[in-house]
C-alpha cells in the first residue's frame, strides 16, 4: 500500500480538508479570491469572440474558399514555431510563407 | 427503377465523396443551357455542403487552423468530412472525433503530433460553452462532513468540466495560437494537463499543477477522496492535498459532494488510521 511516495491516512486527509476549508474562508473578499485563483496552476480567461461556435448567430461569415485539396499538405501555420524535434521535422515552409505569431496578411478575403 | 431509399442513399453518398459520380437520375432543369453538364447543379450543391462543413470545423478549431495554416487545415478537414460527416444538425457538435482523426492522419501525425491534443482541448472548450448550467459548490460544504468519514466522500464535477491530459504543452499551444500567450511562453518540453470549466458564463482554461491531472481524473472517475489523493501522490512525491483541493474548488469544477453511506467504513484509509 505504501508504494507511493506519500501515504494518505484518514487523519491526514481530514487535516488537509480542514486546512483547505479554513484557508478558503479567510479569503472571502473578491480581491483575495482572485489572487488565490492565480495560485492554482495557470488560469486563462476565455475569449468571448464567437465562443458559441458554428451554426450559431455569432458564427463568422467568411466567404472565401480555398482550394483545400492541394495534397502537398505541409503545415504552414504557427506550428513552425513549435517543432517537436527540429532534427526530424519533416515540413518546410514553401515559398515565402513562414509561420508567424504576428497577424498574417496573406490569404485574406479580397473584399 | 431504384427505390426512394436507394435514390436517397446514392445521393447522400455522392454528396460527401467528390470522386463518386452524381446519381444517374440527376438532370439539368428543363430550359437550362443545354451545353452545361447534366450534373452542374448537383456539383454546386455538393461543393456547398463540403464548404459549409469545413467552415464549421474551422470555426470550432481556430487554434488547430492557426497552427497548420488554412490550406493544410482545409485539406485535412475535407478528408475528415469524407470519413466522418456530421451526424447532428447542431454544427457546434461536429468534430467530436476530429482529434482522434488527427492522431492517425499521417500528414498531421508525422509533423505536428501535438495537433490532436490541441484539437481535443478546443473542442472541450466549445462543448463547455454549451454544457448545462450548474452552481459550483463552495468548499465550505466539505467542512460540514464528519472528519472521520471525509476520506470516503466522492464528488460530482460540474457538467462543463473536461480534463485534457497531454504529453505536450496543450494549453499553452492553444493559448499562443489564439493570442492569449506569446510563443515565448510555450515550453515545448512541458507536458500539460488542461482543465476546462465554465462555472458561470465564461469558459475558463487552467493548466493544472503537477499531480492535479491524476487527482482530478480519479475524482471524475468517481473515486473517493483518499483514492484520488493516492493517485496524485503517486505522480508527485510532495503532492499537497489541501492545495489541490482548495484549488480545484476555486476553479468551480466541483458541483457536488456525495458523502459515503452512514454505515460504511473507509475502505482505503481506515486500515492505516489505526497505525
Amino acid at each position: 500500500m505504501s508504494k507511493t511516495s506519500k501515504a494518505f491516512t484518514a487523519a491526514s486527509i481530514a487535516g488537509a480538508v480542514a486546512l483547505a476549508v479554513t484557508a478558503a474562508s479567510t479569503i472571502a473578499t473578491p480581491a483575495h479570491a482572485q489572487a488565490k485563483e492565480k495560485c492554482y496552476g495557470i488560469s486563462l480567461a476565455g475569449q468571448n469572440d464567437c465562443a458559441a461556435g458554428p451554426g450559431t448567430t455569432c458564427a463568422g461569415t467568411s466567404t472565401v474558399d480555398y482550394q483545400g485539396n492541394a495534397w502537398t499538405l505541409v503545415p504552414q501555420g504557427y506550428c513552425a514555431k513549435y517543432g517537436v524535434d527540429k532534427a526530424n521535422a519533416e515540413f518546410d515552409l514553401p515559398g515565402d510563407r513562414v509561420g508567424s505569431l504576428e497577424p498574417l496578411d496573406r490569404d485574406l478575403p479580397s473584399s | 427503377m431504384p427505390s426512394l431509399s436507394q435514390t436517397q442513399g446514392s445521393f447522400a453518398r455522392a454528396l460527401l465523396d467528390p470522386s463518386d459520380p452524381a446519381p444517374q437520375d440527376v438532370r439539368r432543369p428543363a430550359g437550362a443551357d443545354a451545353t452545361a453538364p447534366q450534373t452542374r447543379r448537383f456539383d454546386i450543391y455538393r461543393n456547398n455542403v463540403a464548404v459549409a462543413a469545413i467552415d464549421a470545423l474551422g470555426e470550432t478549431f481556430p487554434a488547430v487552423r492557426a497552427l497548420v495554416g488554412e490550406e493544410f487545415f482545409r485539406a485535412t478537414a475535407r478528408a475528415y468530412l469524407t470519413q466522418s460527416p456530421p451526424r447532428s444538425p447542431l454544427l457546434f457538435r461536429y468534430g467530436a472525433t476530429f482529434g482522434d482523426f488527427l492522431q492517425t492522419f499521417p500528414p498531421a501525425a508525422r509533423s505536428v503530433p501535438y495537433l490532436a491534443d490541441v484539437a481535443r482541448f478546443e473542442f472541450a472548450r466549445l462543448q463547455a460553452f454549451h454544457a448545462p448550467d450548474a452552481a459550483p459548490l463552495s468548499i465550505a460544504a466539505l467542512g460540514e462532513i464528519d472528519p472521520a468519514r471525509v476520506a470516503s466522500v466522492t464528488f460530482s464535477v460540474h457538467p462543463s468540466v473536461s480534463l485534457s491530459r497531454s504529453g505536450y504543452p496543450v494549453v499553452s499551444l492553444w493559448a499562443a495560437s489564439t493570442g492569449l500567450m506569446t510563443s515565448d511562453q510555450v515550453d515545448m518540453g512541458r507536458a500539460e494537463d488542461g482543465l476546462v470549466v465554465r462555472p458561470h458564463l465564461q469558459v475558463d482554461s487552467h493548466i493544472l499543477p503537477p499531480g492535479g491531472g491524476p487527482f482530478l481524473a480519479a475524482l471524475i472517475a468517481g473515486k473517493n477522496l483518499a483514492t484520488a489523493a493516492e493517485a496524485g501522490g503517486a505522480a508527485v512525491p510532495d503532492f499537497d492535498l489541501s492545495t489541490h483541493l482548495a484549488g480545484l474548488f476555486e476553479t468551480g469544477a466541483i458541483a457536488g459532494v456525495l458523502p459515503p453511506p452512514a454505515d460504511s467504513v473507509q475502505p482505503n484509509a481506515a486500515p492505516r488510521a489505526g497505525l
